[in-house]
Protein backbone atom coordinates (compact mmCIF):
# COMPACT_ATOMS: atom_id res chain seq x y z
CA UNK A 1 0.00 0.00 0.00
CA UNK A 2 1.89 3.47 -0.95
CA UNK A 3 0.10 7.01 1.14
CA UNK A 4 1.29 7.63 4.71
CA UNK A 5 4.07 5.51 5.73
CA UNK A 6 2.09 3.62 8.77
CA UNK A 7 4.44 5.14 10.97
CA UNK A 8 2.68 8.69 10.20
CA UNK A 9 -0.99 7.25 11.09
CA UNK A 10 0.25 5.38 13.95
CA UNK A 11 2.54 8.01 15.52
CA UNK A 12 1.91 9.31 19.33
CA UNK A 13 4.70 11.78 19.51
CA UNK A 14 4.23 15.71 19.03
CA UNK A 15 8.32 16.44 19.12
CA UNK A 16 9.61 16.41 15.51
CA UNK A 17 12.91 15.76 16.16
CA UNK A 18 11.75 12.14 17.70
CA UNK A 19 9.39 11.55 14.73
CA UNK A 20 12.76 12.60 11.73
CA UNK A 21 15.24 10.52 13.91
CA UNK A 22 12.88 7.55 13.92
CA UNK A 23 11.73 8.08 10.04
CA UNK A 24 14.68 9.63 8.88
CA UNK A 25 17.44 9.55 10.46
CA UNK A 26 19.75 11.03 8.05
CA UNK A 27 18.34 14.36 7.81
CA UNK A 28 19.35 14.85 11.54
CA UNK A 29 22.65 16.38 12.70
CA UNK A 30 24.89 13.26 12.73
CA UNK A 31 27.68 12.01 15.00
CA UNK A 32 30.57 11.82 11.86
CA UNK A 33 32.91 10.17 14.17
CA UNK A 34 35.69 12.55 13.18
CA UNK A 35 37.63 14.99 15.46
CA UNK A 36 36.29 18.61 13.01
CA UNK A 37 37.81 20.98 15.59
CA UNK A 38 39.66 23.98 13.96
CA UNK A 39 37.70 22.52 10.59
CA UNK A 40 34.61 24.20 10.68
CA UNK A 41 33.04 28.17 11.39
CA UNK A 42 32.58 28.88 14.35
CA UNK A 43 32.67 32.33 16.81
CA UNK A 44 30.14 34.70 17.26
CA UNK A 45 28.92 37.43 20.24
CA UNK A 46 24.96 36.55 21.13
CA UNK A 47 23.38 39.20 24.25
CA UNK A 48 20.48 39.45 25.50
CA UNK A 49 18.65 41.53 28.10
CA UNK A 50 15.18 42.24 29.12
CA UNK A 51 13.48 45.43 28.43
CA UNK A 52 10.52 47.77 29.23
CA UNK A 53 8.25 45.77 27.60
CA UNK A 54 10.03 42.19 27.08
CA UNK A 55 13.38 41.27 25.60
CA UNK A 56 16.05 41.97 23.25
CA UNK A 57 18.35 39.25 21.65
CA UNK A 58 20.87 40.60 19.11
CA UNK A 59 23.86 38.61 17.30
CA UNK A 60 26.95 39.79 15.38
CA UNK A 61 27.03 38.28 11.24
CA UNK A 62 30.51 36.78 11.82
CA UNK A 63 31.80 33.31 11.09
CA UNK A 64 35.25 32.38 11.26
CA UNK A 65 37.76 29.20 10.76
CA UNK A 66 40.51 29.60 12.48
CA UNK A 67 41.63 33.20 11.50
CA UNK A 68 40.00 33.09 8.45
CA UNK A 69 36.39 35.13 7.89
CA UNK A 70 34.11 32.45 6.74
CA UNK A 71 31.00 34.64 6.33
CA UNK A 72 30.31 38.27 6.68
CA UNK A 73 26.74 37.65 6.94
CA UNK A 74 25.35 35.19 8.69
CA UNK A 75 22.16 35.10 10.57
CA UNK A 76 22.79 33.59 13.98
CA UNK A 77 19.56 35.14 15.91
CA UNK A 78 16.29 34.08 14.36
CA UNK A 79 12.15 34.22 15.98
CA UNK A 80 12.17 30.38 17.04
CA UNK A 81 7.98 31.37 16.36
CA UNK A 82 5.74 34.20 16.77
CA UNK A 83 6.36 34.54 20.81
CA UNK A 84 10.03 33.60 21.31
CA UNK A 85 13.41 34.44 19.67
CA UNK A 86 16.92 32.06 19.69
CA UNK A 87 20.46 32.55 19.57
CA UNK A 88 23.33 30.06 18.72
CA UNK A 89 26.72 30.92 19.30
CA UNK A 90 29.20 27.72 18.05
CA UNK A 91 29.79 25.40 15.22
CA UNK A 92 28.08 27.13 12.43
CA UNK A 93 26.38 24.10 10.93
CA UNK A 94 25.48 22.58 13.47
CA UNK A 95 24.31 26.14 14.98
CA UNK A 96 21.95 26.18 12.06
CA UNK A 97 20.43 23.11 11.93
CA UNK A 98 19.94 23.44 15.60
CA UNK A 99 18.05 26.93 15.16
CA UNK A 100 15.98 25.20 11.55
CA UNK A 101 14.93 22.25 13.78
CA UNK A 102 14.06 23.98 16.97
CA UNK A 103 11.91 26.10 14.58
CA UNK A 104 10.44 23.23 13.24
CA UNK A 105 9.94 21.37 16.96
CA UNK A 106 7.42 24.27 18.02
CA UNK A 107 6.02 24.51 15.02
CA UNK A 108 5.33 20.57 15.01
CA UNK A 109 3.93 20.52 18.24
CA UNK A 110 1.53 23.55 18.04
CA UNK A 111 0.15 22.00 14.71
CA UNK A 112 0.16 18.63 16.10
CA UNK A 113 -1.98 19.45 19.91
CA UNK A 114 -3.74 22.84 17.95
CA UNK A 115 -2.38 24.67 21.02
CA UNK A 116 1.67 26.29 21.54
CA UNK A 117 4.10 25.39 23.98
CA UNK A 118 4.25 27.62 27.16
CA UNK A 119 7.85 29.81 27.63
CA UNK A 120 9.26 27.38 30.10
CA UNK A 121 7.79 24.23 27.88
CA UNK A 122 10.04 25.31 24.73
CA UNK A 123 12.83 26.10 26.95
CA UNK A 124 12.64 22.39 28.63
CA UNK A 125 12.32 21.51 24.99
CA UNK A 126 15.23 22.76 23.90
CA UNK A 127 17.62 21.57 26.86
CA UNK A 128 15.85 17.96 25.38
CA UNK A 129 17.42 18.65 22.04
CA UNK A 130 20.82 19.19 23.41
CA UNK A 131 20.94 16.57 25.76
CA UNK A 132 20.22 14.48 22.19
CA UNK A 133 23.16 16.35 20.71
CA UNK A 134 25.50 15.34 23.49
CA UNK A 135 28.00 13.30 20.69
CA UNK A 136 28.61 16.61 18.64
CA UNK A 137 29.22 18.71 21.92
CA UNK A 138 32.22 16.09 22.72
CA UNK A 139 33.66 16.17 19.60
CA UNK A 140 34.26 19.95 20.18
CA UNK A 141 31.48 20.76 17.56
CA UNK A 142 29.29 22.45 20.05
CA UNK A 143 26.73 24.61 20.14
CA UNK A 144 25.57 26.93 22.92
CA UNK A 145 22.07 28.26 22.17
CA UNK A 146 20.57 31.19 24.23
CA UNK A 147 16.19 31.49 24.33
CA UNK A 148 13.66 34.46 25.45
CA UNK A 149 10.37 34.87 24.90
CA UNK A 150 7.20 36.34 26.66
CA UNK A 151 3.91 34.24 27.07
CA UNK A 152 0.86 35.01 28.76
CA UNK A 153 2.00 33.83 31.95
CA UNK A 154 5.37 35.51 32.05
CA UNK A 155 4.22 39.20 30.36
CA UNK A 156 7.41 40.65 31.05
CA UNK A 157 9.38 37.89 29.52
CA UNK A 158 12.04 35.24 30.30
CA UNK A 159 16.07 34.90 29.21
CA UNK A 160 17.54 31.10 29.41
CA UNK A 161 20.61 30.05 28.96
CA UNK A 162 22.07 26.49 27.93
CA UNK A 163 25.30 24.37 28.22
CA UNK A 164 25.81 21.58 26.21
CA UNK A 165 24.95 18.91 28.24
CA UNK A 166 21.65 20.44 28.59
CA UNK A 167 21.70 22.83 31.36
CA UNK A 168 18.89 25.32 31.48
CA UNK A 169 19.57 28.35 33.96
CA UNK A 170 16.87 31.32 34.22
CA UNK A 171 18.41 34.90 33.37
CA UNK A 172 17.45 37.65 35.34
CA UNK A 173 18.48 40.99 33.76
CA UNK A 174 20.65 40.15 30.87
CA UNK A 175 22.99 37.50 29.72
CA UNK A 176 25.72 37.02 26.37
CA UNK A 177 27.16 33.83 24.26
CA UNK A 178 30.22 33.42 22.18
CA UNK A 179 33.53 33.92 22.06
CA UNK A 180 33.02 37.69 22.38
CA UNK A 181 30.89 37.69 25.42
CA UNK A 182 32.82 38.44 28.19
CA UNK A 183 33.55 41.78 26.69
CA UNK A 184 29.90 42.40 25.77
CA UNK A 185 29.17 41.07 29.33
CA UNK A 186 31.28 44.01 31.08
CA UNK A 187 29.55 46.14 28.73
CA UNK A 188 26.09 45.32 29.35
CA UNK A 189 27.02 45.69 33.28
CA UNK A 190 27.43 49.16 32.60
CA UNK A 191 24.98 49.93 30.02
CA UNK A 192 21.81 48.16 31.18
CA UNK A 193 19.46 49.49 33.08
CA UNK A 194 15.73 48.08 33.81
CA UNK A 195 12.86 49.89 31.53
CA UNK A 196 14.56 50.73 28.55
CA UNK A 197 12.87 51.82 25.59
CA UNK A 198 13.25 50.33 22.28
CA UNK A 199 15.50 52.18 20.82
CA UNK A 200 17.48 52.76 23.84
CA UNK A 201 17.64 49.03 23.87
CA UNK A 202 18.72 49.10 20.79
CA UNK A 203 22.14 51.37 21.34
CA UNK A 204 22.86 49.35 24.52
CA UNK A 205 22.63 46.14 22.54
CA UNK A 206 25.11 47.90 19.32
CA UNK A 207 27.09 48.95 21.95
CA UNK A 208 27.64 45.74 23.96
CA UNK A 209 28.41 43.86 20.31
CA UNK A 210 30.71 46.89 19.18
CA UNK A 211 32.61 46.09 22.75
CA UNK A 212 32.97 42.15 21.53
CA UNK A 213 33.80 43.51 17.89
CA UNK A 214 36.40 45.68 19.48
CA UNK A 215 38.42 42.51 21.55
CA UNK A 216 37.58 39.01 19.92
CA UNK A 217 38.35 38.91 16.38
CA UNK A 218 35.54 36.37 15.80
CA UNK A 219 32.69 38.53 16.34
CA UNK A 220 32.12 41.34 13.47
CA UNK A 221 31.33 44.98 14.18
CA UNK A 222 29.06 46.80 12.05
CA UNK A 223 30.10 46.56 8.31
CA UNK A 224 29.60 50.14 6.90
CA UNK A 225 30.87 48.71 3.79
CA UNK A 226 28.91 45.94 2.89
CA UNK A 227 25.87 47.21 5.16
CA UNK A 228 25.32 44.93 7.20
CA UNK A 229 24.05 45.26 10.73
CA UNK A 230 24.22 43.24 13.44
CA UNK A 231 20.52 40.87 13.68
CA UNK A 232 18.12 42.34 16.43
CA UNK A 233 14.69 41.52 17.63
CA UNK A 234 12.60 42.59 19.77
CA UNK A 235 9.93 40.28 21.70
CA UNK A 236 6.62 41.59 23.52
CA UNK A 237 3.26 40.29 23.80
CA UNK A 238 1.93 43.11 21.66
CA UNK A 239 3.85 42.38 18.88
CA UNK A 240 5.60 39.43 19.32
CA UNK A 241 8.99 38.88 17.90
CA UNK A 242 9.87 40.94 15.85
CA UNK A 243 13.40 42.30 13.89
CA UNK A 244 14.33 45.44 13.81
CA UNK A 245 15.32 47.37 10.26
CA UNK A 246 18.88 46.88 9.48
CA UNK A 247 18.84 50.11 8.27
CA UNK A 248 17.58 51.40 11.47
CA UNK A 249 20.37 49.60 13.75
CA UNK A 250 23.10 50.71 11.30
CA UNK A 251 21.76 54.58 12.10
CA UNK A 252 22.27 53.20 15.42
CA UNK A 253 25.96 52.41 14.82
CA UNK A 254 26.83 55.27 12.70
CA UNK A 255 25.77 57.34 15.97
CA UNK A 256 28.18 54.83 18.43
CA UNK A 257 30.75 55.41 16.00
CA UNK A 258 30.69 58.97 15.85
CA UNK A 259 30.77 58.86 19.16
CA UNK A 260 33.40 56.85 20.24
CA UNK A 261 35.95 58.50 17.41
CA UNK A 262 35.27 61.82 19.06
CA UNK A 263 36.36 60.25 22.75
CA UNK A 264 39.08 58.53 20.99
CA UNK A 265 40.30 61.88 19.11
CA UNK A 266 39.56 64.17 22.51
CA UNK B 1 -16.94 -22.53 15.78
CA UNK B 2 -16.17 -21.22 12.46
CA UNK B 3 -19.19 -21.20 9.71
CA UNK B 4 -19.06 -21.94 6.18
CA UNK B 5 -18.07 -18.86 4.59
CA UNK B 6 -20.79 -17.02 2.55
CA UNK B 7 -20.43 -16.31 -1.23
CA UNK B 8 -20.42 -12.31 -1.41
CA UNK B 9 -19.53 -10.73 -4.76
CA UNK B 10 -17.37 -7.90 -5.18
CA UNK B 11 -20.07 -5.18 -6.03
CA UNK B 12 -21.80 -5.76 -3.31
CA UNK B 13 -18.77 -5.79 -0.65
CA UNK B 14 -17.66 -2.38 -2.15
CA UNK B 15 -21.52 -1.36 -2.16
CA UNK B 16 -21.95 -2.20 1.44
CA UNK B 17 -18.69 -0.57 2.32
CA UNK B 18 -19.46 2.80 0.27
CA UNK B 19 -23.38 2.74 2.06
CA UNK B 20 -21.50 2.13 5.63
CA UNK B 21 -19.10 5.16 4.87
CA UNK B 22 -21.52 7.29 3.20
CA UNK B 23 -24.07 6.88 6.48
CA UNK B 24 -22.02 7.94 8.83
CA UNK B 25 -20.96 11.27 6.70
CA UNK B 26 -24.10 11.97 6.38
CA UNK B 27 -24.75 12.22 10.34
CA UNK B 28 -22.41 14.63 10.55
CA UNK B 29 -22.77 18.80 9.63
CA UNK B 30 -21.38 20.02 6.77
CA UNK B 31 -17.56 22.19 5.71
CA UNK B 32 -17.62 24.48 2.98
CA UNK B 33 -14.08 25.80 1.19
CA UNK B 34 -14.28 28.61 -1.08
CA UNK B 35 -11.81 30.97 -2.51
CA UNK B 36 -11.56 34.44 -2.07
CA UNK B 37 -9.86 37.02 -4.26
CA UNK B 38 -7.01 37.44 -1.45
CA UNK B 39 -7.25 33.78 0.20
CA UNK B 40 -9.16 30.92 0.55
CA UNK B 41 -11.98 30.78 3.50
CA UNK B 42 -12.65 27.65 5.24
CA UNK B 43 -15.80 27.57 6.51
CA UNK B 44 -17.37 24.80 9.31
CA UNK B 45 -20.91 24.40 11.39
CA UNK B 46 -19.29 23.54 14.11
CA UNK B 47 -20.56 24.15 17.96
CA UNK B 48 -17.14 22.97 19.65
CA UNK B 49 -14.69 25.56 20.25
CA UNK B 50 -11.72 23.24 20.22
CA UNK B 51 -12.54 20.14 18.45
CA UNK B 52 -11.51 20.95 15.19
CA UNK B 53 -12.56 20.11 11.65
CA UNK B 54 -10.55 22.78 9.62
CA UNK B 55 -6.96 22.78 10.59
CA UNK B 56 -3.70 24.20 9.38
CA UNK B 57 -1.17 21.84 7.65
CA UNK B 58 1.81 23.42 6.39
CA UNK B 59 2.81 27.09 5.14
CA UNK B 60 -0.32 27.25 2.25
CA UNK B 61 -1.80 24.14 2.87
CA UNK B 62 -5.14 24.06 4.97
CA UNK B 63 -7.50 20.71 5.89
CA UNK B 64 -10.64 20.48 6.86
CA UNK B 65 -12.83 17.05 7.22
CA UNK B 66 -16.28 16.10 8.17
CA UNK B 67 -16.88 12.67 9.75
CA UNK B 68 -15.75 10.63 12.33
CA UNK B 69 -13.41 12.64 14.69
CA UNK B 70 -10.68 10.20 15.73
CA UNK B 71 -10.54 8.85 12.19
CA UNK B 72 -10.10 12.67 10.18
CA UNK B 73 -8.11 13.68 13.30
CA UNK B 74 -5.32 10.83 12.79
CA UNK B 75 -5.45 11.83 9.39
CA UNK B 76 -4.64 15.25 9.66
CA UNK B 77 -1.90 14.36 12.06
CA UNK B 78 -0.56 12.15 9.37
CA UNK B 79 -0.65 14.76 7.26
CA UNK B 80 1.06 17.61 9.61
CA UNK B 81 4.24 14.58 10.13
CA UNK B 82 4.25 13.94 6.31
CA UNK B 83 4.39 17.57 5.63
CA UNK B 84 7.01 18.74 8.52
CA UNK B 85 9.42 15.81 7.73
CA UNK B 86 9.33 16.38 4.08
CA UNK B 87 9.91 20.36 4.54
CA UNK B 88 12.72 19.65 6.60
CA UNK B 89 14.59 17.10 4.06
CA UNK B 90 13.58 19.00 0.77
CA UNK B 91 12.75 22.38 1.64
CA UNK B 92 9.57 24.01 2.67
CA UNK B 93 8.59 24.69 -0.83
CA UNK B 94 8.49 21.55 -1.70
CA UNK B 95 5.44 20.29 0.46
CA UNK B 96 2.27 20.56 -2.29
CA UNK B 97 -0.99 20.33 -1.76
CA UNK B 98 -1.01 17.44 -5.25
CA UNK B 99 1.20 15.75 -3.22
CA UNK B 100 -0.77 15.71 0.28
CA UNK B 101 -3.47 14.63 -1.49
CA UNK B 102 -2.39 11.72 -3.22
CA UNK B 103 -0.77 10.43 0.01
CA UNK B 104 -4.34 10.77 1.65
CA UNK B 105 -6.15 9.28 -1.77
CA UNK B 106 -3.56 6.55 -1.22
CA UNK B 107 -4.33 5.42 2.53
CA UNK B 108 -8.21 6.31 2.08
CA UNK B 109 -7.91 3.91 -1.16
CA UNK B 110 -6.22 1.26 0.83
CA UNK B 111 -8.12 1.25 4.28
CA UNK B 112 -11.30 1.29 1.94
CA UNK B 113 -10.42 -2.11 0.02
CA UNK B 114 -8.11 -3.92 2.63
CA UNK B 115 -8.87 -3.11 6.05
CA UNK B 116 -12.01 -4.76 7.63
CA UNK B 117 -14.29 -0.99 7.94
CA UNK B 118 -13.40 2.28 5.52
CA UNK B 119 -12.76 5.03 7.31
CA UNK B 120 -16.16 7.53 7.36
CA UNK B 121 -14.37 10.82 6.56
CA UNK B 122 -14.52 13.31 3.67
CA UNK B 123 -11.74 15.53 3.23
CA UNK B 124 -10.68 18.87 1.62
CA UNK B 125 -6.94 20.01 0.82
CA UNK B 126 -6.76 23.22 -0.15
CA UNK B 127 -3.57 24.97 -1.03
CA UNK B 128 -3.03 28.56 -1.67
CA UNK B 129 -1.50 29.73 -4.42
CA UNK B 130 1.10 32.44 -4.88
CA UNK B 131 -1.28 33.67 -7.40
CA UNK B 132 -4.72 33.18 -7.52
CA UNK B 133 -4.77 31.17 -10.53
CA UNK B 134 -2.69 28.84 -8.40
CA UNK B 135 -5.02 27.95 -5.90
CA UNK B 136 -5.83 24.29 -5.39
CA UNK B 137 -8.99 23.00 -4.04
CA UNK B 138 -8.97 19.07 -3.74
CA UNK B 139 -12.21 16.93 -2.03
CA UNK B 140 -11.74 13.26 -0.94
CA UNK B 141 -13.87 10.90 -0.64
CA UNK B 142 -13.64 7.90 1.87
CA UNK B 143 -12.95 5.50 -1.27
CA UNK B 144 -10.05 7.85 -1.98
CA UNK B 145 -11.43 9.70 -5.05
CA UNK B 146 -10.37 12.91 -5.56
CA UNK B 147 -12.04 15.72 -7.15
CA UNK B 148 -10.45 18.97 -8.56
CA UNK B 149 -12.55 22.15 -7.89
CA UNK B 150 -12.11 25.43 -9.38
CA UNK B 151 -13.97 28.52 -7.00
CA UNK B 152 -15.38 26.60 -3.88
CA UNK B 153 -16.27 22.81 -2.51
CA UNK B 154 -19.02 21.26 0.37
CA UNK B 155 -18.56 18.31 2.19
CA UNK B 156 -20.37 16.64 4.76
CA UNK B 157 -23.95 15.32 5.36
CA UNK B 158 -25.53 18.47 3.41
CA UNK B 159 -22.67 18.86 0.70
CA UNK B 160 -25.18 18.74 -2.38
CA UNK B 161 -27.74 21.20 -0.74
CA UNK B 162 -24.73 23.60 -0.09
CA UNK B 163 -23.07 22.90 -3.58
CA UNK B 164 -26.62 23.87 -5.44
CA UNK B 165 -27.16 27.10 -3.38
CA UNK B 166 -23.51 28.16 -4.13
CA UNK B 167 -23.79 26.92 -7.89
CA UNK B 168 -22.54 29.26 -10.43
CA UNK B 169 -21.32 31.82 -8.17
CA UNK B 170 -17.90 32.81 -8.74
CA UNK B 171 -15.89 33.32 -5.41
CA UNK B 172 -12.69 33.80 -6.47
CA UNK B 173 -13.72 37.33 -7.83
CA UNK B 174 -15.09 38.20 -4.62
CA UNK B 175 -13.61 39.75 -1.48
CA UNK B 176 -13.94 37.91 2.27
CA UNK B 177 -16.69 39.83 3.10
CA UNK B 178 -19.10 38.41 0.47
CA UNK B 179 -17.85 35.08 0.65
CA UNK B 180 -18.35 34.83 3.92
CA UNK B 181 -21.85 35.81 3.85
CA UNK B 182 -22.64 33.40 0.79
CA UNK B 183 -20.89 30.57 3.17
CA UNK B 184 -22.86 31.03 5.91
CA UNK B 185 -26.33 31.80 3.81
CA UNK B 186 -25.87 28.20 2.24
CA UNK B 187 -25.20 26.82 5.33
CA UNK B 188 -27.80 27.48 7.11
CA UNK B 189 -30.28 27.11 3.55
CA UNK B 190 -28.71 23.46 4.32
CA UNK B 191 -29.70 23.38 7.83
CA UNK B 192 -32.70 25.62 7.51
CA UNK B 193 -31.40 27.90 10.32
CA UNK B 194 -29.41 30.36 11.23
CA UNK B 195 -25.80 29.25 12.78
CA UNK B 196 -24.51 31.68 15.96
CA UNK B 197 -20.70 33.07 15.30
CA UNK B 198 -19.92 30.47 17.98
CA UNK B 199 -21.47 27.98 16.45
CA UNK B 200 -19.12 28.55 13.52
CA UNK B 201 -15.51 27.48 12.89
CA UNK B 202 -13.63 29.24 10.20
CA UNK B 203 -10.05 29.68 9.22
CA UNK B 204 -8.63 31.13 5.81
CA UNK B 205 -5.09 30.72 4.06
CA UNK B 206 -4.17 34.93 3.74
CA UNK B 207 -1.93 35.63 0.50
CA UNK B 208 -1.51 39.18 1.64
CA UNK B 209 0.12 38.37 4.93
CA UNK B 210 4.16 38.68 5.04
CA UNK B 211 4.29 35.71 7.17
CA UNK B 212 5.51 32.17 6.23
CA UNK B 213 2.84 30.68 7.86
CA UNK B 214 -1.03 31.86 5.80
CA UNK B 215 -3.08 29.88 8.23
CA UNK B 216 -5.39 31.80 10.55
CA UNK B 217 -8.57 30.87 12.67
CA UNK B 218 -11.11 33.44 13.00
CA UNK B 219 -12.29 34.42 16.39
CA UNK B 220 -15.86 34.75 17.00
CA UNK B 221 -15.03 38.41 17.18
CA UNK B 222 -13.61 38.41 13.49
CA UNK B 223 -16.49 36.29 12.32
CA UNK B 224 -19.04 38.80 13.73
CA UNK B 225 -17.28 41.82 12.26
CA UNK B 226 -17.62 39.89 8.84
CA UNK B 227 -21.15 39.23 9.67
CA UNK B 228 -22.06 42.69 10.33
CA UNK B 229 -19.97 44.59 7.67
Amino acid sequence: MSGFSPAFLSSTSNSFVELARSLAPETLPQNSGRDLTGQSPEGTTIICFRTATGVLMAGDRRATIGNLIASHSMEKVEAADDFSVIGVAGTAGVALDLIRLFRLELEHYEKIEGAGLSLNGKANRLAAMLRGNLGLAMQGLSVVPLFAGVDASMPQGQIFSFDVTGGRYVEHRFHAIGSGSGFARGALKKLWQPDLDTSAAIGVAVEALFDASDDDSATGGPDFVRQIAPTVFTVDLEHGATEIDSAAVLETATEVVARRTRSARA
Amino acid sequence: MSQAPFYVSPEQLMKDRADFARKGIARGRSVVVMRFDEGILLLAENPSPTLHKIAEIYDRIGFAAVGKYNEFETLRQAGVRYADLRGYSYDRTDVTARGLTNAYAQTLAGVFTTESKPFEVELVVAELGHTAEHDQLYRLSYDGSVIDETEHVAIGGRADAITDSLAGLATSQMSLHEVFAHGVQALSAATQSTPAADALEAAILDRTTTKQRTFRRLDDAAMNRLRED
